[in-house]
């Protein structure tokens, strides 16, 4: 653990590579090459010093860019894999999803079930490897960072000749008057917005220093956008339900602890009209037959005004009316009502008229309300009906009997009894959609189907987040770093007197066409010659020799 | 110096791991998380049975209460009342208290399913969908444990296959 | 309006493909003596001018094709590819202002115009917005997700430069291969529009009845002879062009048969290009690319990534996931699109990574891009068409 003193008296940390200060190299090994690698200032990456303890092996682990790009690399690949075949919360629930995989789509998708890929993105390895991208993250920069800091804050203005030799922009001047050079130079510098530092008559001119920090900035993003899906799973932060209602019901609004309700006026539905609407559509809606134009929920939101009990009537205080569309939810203390979903034309009631089926007489209408019929309907005149047995979702069971699949009344059956003068011990007929059975023989009198009324159905997703502003805060972070790291380039240019000559160097973490031509204006005017690029010159050399070779 | 960055990075390290692992279990247990859970207070509710009797369950405070809930279409439902309504007779003197609570069909359905299966106990009926929604109830049947003190000490989702069940379900919140 | 608006269009691709022979007059005019150096910038100039008018045509197809519909024209594949192409366009003008490089004319102009000429095979009505889509997001999302992609699109350009200049064409290398295999999958898509438009034309149509993935009967209509039929097909009228192979239900037998068309075709055209060439398509390119410094290319390259990255990450996901926390419930839901989105946003940040800090330059830096840019074209085609998830447009 020694720490590295340069001929310049700056002490660095164990590991550099280029003096923090001045520039010289201190690892010769490290350096090799005729230009130097400028790409963490050659200082002394903390992981790459130590590693004896397992804690410090783990720490390297993570820190290394080769690591996070494997892990992003194996991610991806992961995330393409997911989207082979749909995930389970998108196929349909007519059957189980390993039964769905294997009929939709043969032994590759019973191979896709049993592999786990239909729940991919919330599996426990994908999950891991999320989250070593989160660890790597934090790891890989506070690494980078703190060395990178110190370089540039500790970098002198007069470096080592060695140091400048070896920048990819590089060139000597011999010049005559050396000051005016400089001042006509500083002019320049200063019009093209660089701070410009001196030192025993030497400049280093320096701008967008701030853009080195972008790639730090946009993982504090990142970590801060994991962290909000980290908090996703503590109870409460999120809610996801889903709330049906008919046309004017008013029901508890679920996850609200009962303080809220809901009140459906009225679903609409609206397709495009080849007539009303735009004309310019005709042919569209031509080709693709119904396009829906609008789902909309009309209701009224209410709070609860006492401290009823469930189960209990409630007083209700209107809080406000609202238009419930696709696009624009109903928010309300930290909720959000979304249409998501509908059922047109449930059934609500039914209407029956009793008659006698030889004279036809009519004897009196019932209108049954299919979610709550009443057990006995009085007609008058010594007629009337009893409900003996009700089926809202009719059908027959295994063992032939009538029984219902749900509360739903979406195939309504009924046992009656009708009642009439003549036959006051009551005449049974079982009455279905379609179906009129007298299962005791011949009836005098029948219950003749005379019309029904529906309701709509709307469908809408309780939503409850917490987490959303962590989600924003870290995308809003990730965004400034990521423009910061890409939209401005930090460079730096190096002017220093060597007796009579004039040493240009220039470095910039990027857009290396741009810093040429700015230098070009700079140096304008100041007799200063433009360095050279050593990189371009060594590729032209290379090729040339690659043509020689092929003559 | 060094023994500090140890320190640093073993620290980090901790958070870090923390993190993942909290993540891991949260993600594995996201399906367990009940609105109603063991151990907590059994939220209170007003309903009415079948004879028009009102039940409050913070009336029962002193007595343990096994709350099921169930429809007419759920075959499940329909085996297990018979054996809840066989303990019911059985406890009557004791200080347990047996509730079905209907989700909510029509009073004609569930009079005639009472009726079928010649039910005594109390059947309340959630017209409104209150208590259901409170209670986070999705599969049916599924019957709550409340103890004396009218903390929640078991669900048991699913059907109850035989009596010796509500047997054990009763010991469980007898005073 | 409607038919002003297709015209423009129609103007637009016509200009595009009158100003690439300039750009390759301005190449083969720069390797003469000083004087010919404004000739150069003349041919070069006219160009961009041309190529600029094109794009204010196209701007135009734009705007009145919005008047016309009263929403953002970019609600299906056409209307959102042909705007990627007008991107293109766009970012190239931009590239093209700051490092004055005409070559790079002769290598995106030729995409963009593929691009557009693609988007024509779509249905090309304009359809109404169903309630998912109304809202101002459509236009944010849309609009910054096409830029984006249009900007990265510009750095394959580069990059395939780079590699046609780079690679030796003296040897058969597995460079010079996959180098081809780009330009098989470039001539591959003239092969599809070739092939959708002749049997436009000819209003080409075939009926078949046929057993769907769920054992139901079916009928399908084929818009191009069907050498893939669907599972158990059967001619319904006599004379019908018969199928030579048939697939089982769950492929999609009329996309499948397109698909291998333009495959066949553009093989085809392939093979006779190779025939009148008489060498790689690569080799036949790399005089073309003489003049540009390598260096030049792949900061081209770079920067377009650059610029492209976090405009990408502005509309494909932060956009993104504000519109979908709007109109479908959650910010994120592991759609396909959203999880394409996702893999082109993983790849450049692997890309910017092993660029910056493993010192990806040069050839590798130019494989990458061309591997960014096949995502971006996936993640357009293939999810669209094939995938079927929340964002699949009719198609």
């Amino acid at each position: 653990m020694k720490e590295v003193k340069c001929e310049c008296g700056h002490v660095n940390p164990h590991g550099t590579v280029l003096c923090e200060s001045c520039g010289l190299t201190l690892i010769e090994e490290k350096a090799q090459g005729k230009l130097h690698d400028m790409r963490y200032e050659g200082s002394a990456r903390r992981s790459q010093t130590y590693n004896k303890t397992i804690v410090d092996k783990i720490w390297n682990f993570f820190s290394s860019v080769k690591v996070g790009v494997w892990l992003i690399v194996i991610t991806l690949i992961a995330s393409a894999l997911g989207t082979i075949f749909p995930q389970e919360m998108y196929i349909p629930t007519i059957m189980t999803a390993a039964e769905y995989y294997e009929d939709q789509y043969g032994w590759l998708g019973k191979l896709y079930y049993d592999l786990g890929f239909h729940n991919l993105y919330s599996s426990w390895w994908y999950l891991v490897l999320i989250a070593s991208i989160g660890v790597s993250l934090v790891i890989c920069s506070i690494d980078r960072v703190v060395p990178l800091y110190r370089a540039l804050k500790k970098q002198r203005v007069t470096r080592h000749e060695s140091f400048l030799k070896r920048q990819r922009l590089f060139t000597t001047s011999a010049s005559e008057n050396i000051d005016a050079s400089f001042e006509k130079a500083k002019e320049n510098l200063a019009m093209k917005r660089y701070k410009i530092r001196e030192e025993d008559g030497n400049i280093l001119a320096e701008k967008g220093r701030f853009s080195r920090w972008g790639p730090y900035v946009n993982h504090c993003g990142l970590i801060i956008f994991l962290l909000g899906g980290i908090l996703r799973f503590v109870p409460g932060m999120y809610i996801d339900d889903m709330l049906w209602i008919r046309e004017g019901e008013t029901k508890v609004i679920p996850e609200t602890n009962g303080e809220y309700y809901l009140e459906n006026k009225e679903f609409t539905l609206e397709v495009y009209d080849k007539e009303k609407d735009n004309e310019a559509f005709s042919d569209a809606i031509e080709n693709a037959g119904m396009v829906p134009k609008n789902f909309q929920s009309d209701v009224i939101l209410y709070k609860k005004a006492d401290d009823s009990l469930p189960g209990e009537e409630a007083k209700l205080e209107q809080i406000k009316e609202y238009n419930i569309r696709v696009n624009e939810p109903l928010k309300f203390d930290g909720y959000a009502l979304y249409q998501t979903e509908y059922r047109l034309g449930e059934l609500s009631t039914m209407t029956f008229t009793m008659i006698n089926k030889k004279s036809k007489e009519e004897f009196g209408e019932l209108t049954i309300e299919l979610n709550d019929p009443q057990t006995k309907y009085d007609l008058g005149d010594g007629y009337s009906v009893e409900v003996m047995s009700y089926f809202p979702d009719f059908e027959f069971n295994e063992s032939g009997e009538p029984t219902t699949k749900s509360r739903i009344p979406n195939n309504p059956a009924f046992v009656f009894k009708m009642f009439s003068p003549e036959k006051p011990e009551g005449e049974i007929s079982f009455v279905a959609i379609q179906q009129n059975l007298e299962p005791f023989g011949d009836n005098e009198y029948q219950l003749r189907f005379s019309g029904i009324e529906t309701n709509d159905v709307t469908g809408l997703t309780v939503r409850k987040d917490l987490t959303l502003w962590l989600f924003a805060l870290g995308g809003f972070i990730f965004m400034i770093g990521v423009a910061q790291g890409s939209y401005w380039n930090h460079r730096r240019i190096w002017l220093r007197r060597n007796n009579d000559e004039i040493w240009v160097a220039a470095h910039t973490n990027k857009n290396w066409h741009g810093l040429k031509r700015e230098i070009s204006t700079i140096l304008e005017g100041t007799g200063i010659d433009e360095p050279l690029d050593q990189l371009q010159e060594k590729e032209n050399q290379d090729s040339e020799i690659k043509n020689r070779n092929h003559e | 110096m060094k023994k500090q960055r140890l320190f640093i990075r073993t620290m980090i390290l901790l958070v870090l791991g923390a993190a993942v692992v909290y993540t891991l279990y949260a993600n594995f247990t996201k399906d367990d998380v009940k609105k109603v859970a063991v151990g907590k207070k059994a939220p209170n509710f007003v309903l009415t049975d079948m004879n028009g009797e009102q039940h409050r369950l913070s009336d029962y405070e002193g007595k343990g209460v096994l709350l099921n809930f169930w429809a007419t279409w759920c075959k499940p439902c329909e085996r297990e009342m018979p054996y809840m309504d066989k303990q019911y007779q059985e406890n009557k003197e004791e200080d347990v208290q047996i509730l079905a609570v209907n989700i909510g069909e029509s009073d004609v359905v569930v009079n005639e399913f009472i009726k079928k299966h010649d039910l005594t106990f109390p059947i309340l009926n959630d017209k409104k969908q209150e208590v259901q929604t409170v209670y986070g109830i999705g599969n049916l049947p599924i019957t709550f444990l409340i103890a004396p003190d009218g903390n929640v000490v078991n669900v048991h989702e699913g059907e109850i296959i035989n009596e010796q069940v509500v047997i054990d379900m009763i010991k469980e919140i007898k005073p | 309006m409607a038919n002003l608006s297709s015209n423009l269009l129609l103007i637009a691709f016509i200009l595009y493909l009158v100003a690439i022979p300039f750009f390759g007059g301005a190449i083969r005019q720069k390797k003469g003596l000083a004087e010919e150096k404004k000739s150069f910038d003349k041919w070069a100039k006219i160009g961009i001018v041309i190529t600029i008018i094109g794009f204010i045509a196209q701007l135009g197809f734009f705007i009145t094709r919005w008047i016309v519909a009263g929403h953002a024209p970019l609600s299906n594949l056409f209307e959102y590819t042909t705007f990627f192409g007008m991107c293109l366009v766009a970012s190239f003008i931009l590239i093209y202002f700051i490092y004055k490089t005409s070559i790079l004319g002769m290598f995106v102009l030729p995409i963009a115009l593929l691009i557009i000429a693609y988007a024509s095979m779509f249905p090309r009505e304009i359809s109404p917005l169903i309630p998912a889509l109304q809202s101002h997001w459509l236009q944010i999302h849309v609009s910054t997700v096409a830029l984006g992609e249009a900007i990265l699109a510009v750095s394959f350009g580069a990059a395939l430069i780079y590699l046609v200049k780079a690679i030796d064409h003296t040897k058969r290398s597995k460079s010079t291969f996959w180098l081809e295999v780009i330009m098989y999958s470039i001539v591959s898509v003239v092969g599809f529009i070739a092939v959708t438009s002749t049997f436009a034309i000819t209003d080409y149509k075939a009926s078949y009845s046929y057993i769907d993935k769920n054992g139901s009967e079916n009928q399908i209509e084929y818009s191009m002879p069907a050498v893939i039929g669907p599972n158990e097909w059967k001619v319904i009228e006599d004379g019908t062009f018969e199928p030579w192979v048939q697939v089982p239900g769950i492929i999609n037998a009329k996309k499948l048969n397109t698909v291998v068309w333009s495959l066949v075709v553009g093989l085809g055209l392939y093979v006779l290009i190779r025939l009148i060439l008489r060498k790689r398509i690569g080799a036949a390119l790399q005089p073309l690319t003489k003049n540009i410094k390598l260096d030049l290319v792949d900061e081209i390259s770079y920067r377009s990534v650059l610029i492209g990255f976090p405009v990408f990450t502005l509309g494909g996901l932060v956009f993104a996931m504000i519109w979908a926390q709007i109109a479908w419930t959650r910010f994120w839901g592991w759609d396909p699109k959203e999880v394409w989105a996702l893999i082109t946003w993983l790849f450049y940040a692997a890309f910017l990574h092993l660029r910056l800090a493993k010192g990806w330059h040069g050839e590798k830096s130019a494989w990458l891009a061309v591997i960014g840019f096949a995502i971006i074209m996936f993640n357009l085609i293939a999810v669209n068409l094939v995938i079927a998830g929340l964002h699949s447009y009719a198609g």
